[in-house]
């Protein structure tokens, strides 16, 4: 009978196909769906914030520039890799990352925790040639990254398209988020309260490429670096990640 | 469409499709194969009971075993902890002094400082801690905020110039930029330093402009650099009478520090390092920097 089954499915093009489907979706029925349901695939934490316009354009050159390809940005659950790089990372540390760059491979180290590491002078120094200061690195130079002028006028547009996705951002960030990333990057200007102001005292405001100039992709992507790890303290606290949320009825 | 033909070679029933004359046998698949199919199955089933699998609306099966990743790396962690205790605790309760009078325990810290060493500081401080310019080299004698280990930790700790409310602060400022000087005397303030240091700078031609800057060094510099300008490390003031230079020693690149100011940065490791991984670097780098107090 199954054997009868089988014959007969076998020789319909379309009932073949949907099978076809319906067997090659179970992995992502089982393994993607229920985490949309599962409560504590995100963990809850109150002090996360949100990357400011300036990071935001960073993120945006970090995919551009592919260094995804080269990094990854997700400590895993094992013990070398907290003993290197720290504790591991969180669902909740990439919730505003859309896409998230967790990655797969790893020529250079994971950046899961990088910022606050190295100091601005450092990135930007590695970055215009990565031999300067790691001789033994094979990381291609982004020089151009210091003479290329970032495009502030984009950026209300960019936090846009991440509310669509989800990310909370107030229509105050939206319109003001050309002038906030001017202001991160210029720590004398007068639009550089504005950005603690709206995204937290935690936020570094500096001139990341000492160049007070003007805004290049160079002060976006450093900007971006230095804030990686440091939107929550959540993994460092464990009682800010509870695995599950305390039951209120109990 | 069920086909009776037998294959009269192999004595197998054929499917019935025929390529150019050629029949296909309707062979079953092997028997080792289908077993380890029914094995696998068997497996998958299980781990269903073992471990976390099933989705269930807003949580999901947890298994018997109750496994969870982040206790077990925990487990891990704590376990590898417990192996290097028997050294560890002895580097967490002794002082510097005791610690470095012991050679098996700096064994220990050399071997495990090494480590800590090319993670987190060889990016600027080169692996073997010899620096480069713009970054200090940690493997001499010269210290900028003192080079016994406590000195050493303490910079570790709270960093250079940076956001820690207990920072490490050294601001050289900039003279030239900031019109605190005019553009000659920098150049002649340049000329006297350089000539500190090193004796040829210093020739019949340019006395008088060494005396001048001599006399703005008097008025200018030796708040922070003192009298004999060999520095001051409560301050972070560097020695300018020795060869060791962090933003280059000649001519060009001394008016280039006076004239623009320098604000290094160290960041700072008290969230990312332990207390004893602090510890042991502090004696790592006190130590390859030859040990002095």
């Amino acid at each position: 009978m199954p054997e009868l089954m089988h014959k007969k499915l076998e020789r319909s093009a379309t009932g073949f196909m949907l099978a076809i489907i319906a067997a090659a979706s179970v992995g992502g029925i089982v393994e993607i769906a229920p985490l949309f349901t599962i409560d504590d695939t995100v963990e809850t934490v109150s002090d996360m914030r949100l990357y400011t316009p300036l990071e935001l354009a960073g993120r945006d050159i970090y995919v551009r520039e592919g260094c995804y390809a080269c990094h990854s940005q997700m400590i895993r659950t094992l013990r070398d890799e907290v003993e290197r790089y720290g504790p591991y990372s969180l669902a909740v540390e990439s919730q505003y990352d859309h896409p998230m760059l967790w990655g797969s491979k790893r020529t250079g180290p994971d950046l899961a925790r990088v910022g606050g590491k190295y100091s601005d002078f450092w990135h930007v120094a590695h970055l215009n040639n990565p031999r300067d200061v790691v001789p033994e690195s094979n990381m291609p130079s982004y020089r151009w990254l210091g003479t290329t002028r970032l495009k502030l006028s984009d950026l209300p547009l960019a936090l846009r398209a991440q509310r669509a996705v989800g990310v909370p951002y107030s229509d105050e960030m939206i319109e003001n988020a050309a002038g906030d990333a001017y202001g991160q990057a210029m720590p004398d200007s007068e639009q550089s309260s504005g950005v603690t102001e709206r995204y937290g005292e935690a936020t570094q405001v500096s001139a990341f490429d000492a160049v007070m100039t003007n805004v290049t992709e160079m002060d976006a992507l450093v900007a971006y670096l230095q804030v990686l790890g440091q939107l929550t303290r959540a993994a460092y606290e464990n009682t800010a990640a509870p695995e599950q949320m305390p039951d209120p009825d109990n | 469409m069920e086909v009776n033909e037998v294959d009269p070679v192999s004595g197998r029933k054929t499917t019935g499709h025929i390529w150019n004359g050629i029949k296909e046998l309707d062979t079953p698949i092997p028997r080792g194969v289908l077993l380890f199919l029914i094995v696998t199955h068997l497996f998958a089933v299980l781990w269903w009971v073992l471990l976390p699998t099933w989705p269930i609306g807003r949580t999901y099966t947890k298994g018997v075993l109750g496994i969870d990743q982040k206790t077990t790396v925990e487990a891990s962690v704590k376990e590898s902890a417990i192996a290097r205790a028997p050294w560890v605790s002895r580097i967490e309760s002794l002082s510097y002094d005791e610690i470095r009078a012991d050679e098996q325990l700096m064994a220990s810290v050399r071997t495990t400082g090494h480590q800590l060493f090319g993670d987190n500081c060889a990016a600027c401080h080169g692996r073997e801690g010899k620096g480069r310019e713009n970054y200090p080299d940690l493997s001499d004698d010269d210290w900028i905020w003192g080079g016994g280990p406590e000195a050493i930790a303490q910079t570790l700790a709270v960093g250079i110039n940076t956001r820690h409310p207990e920072t490490r602060v050294g601001q050289m400022p900039a003279f030239g930029r900031d019109e605190m000087l005019d553009r000659q005397q920098v150049i002649d303030v340049a000329t006297y330093v350089s000539s500190l240091s090193d004796p040829s700078a210093s020739t019949a031609e340019n006395i008088d402009q060494i005396d001048k800057g001599r006399e703005v060094f008097r008025t200018t510099c030796i708040a922070c650099h003192g009298e004999d300008a060999k520095g001051n490390p409560e301050l972070g003031a560097p020695n300018l009478t020795d060869r060791r230079w962090i933003y280059g020693g000649s001519l060009q690149r001394i008016i280039a520090s006076i004239h623009g100011g320098r604000q290094g940065h160290m960041p700072t490791w008290d969230e990312r390092l332990t207390p004893t991984e602090i510890k042991v670097l502090a004696l790592y780098v006190n130590d390859i920097g030859q040990g002095k107090p």
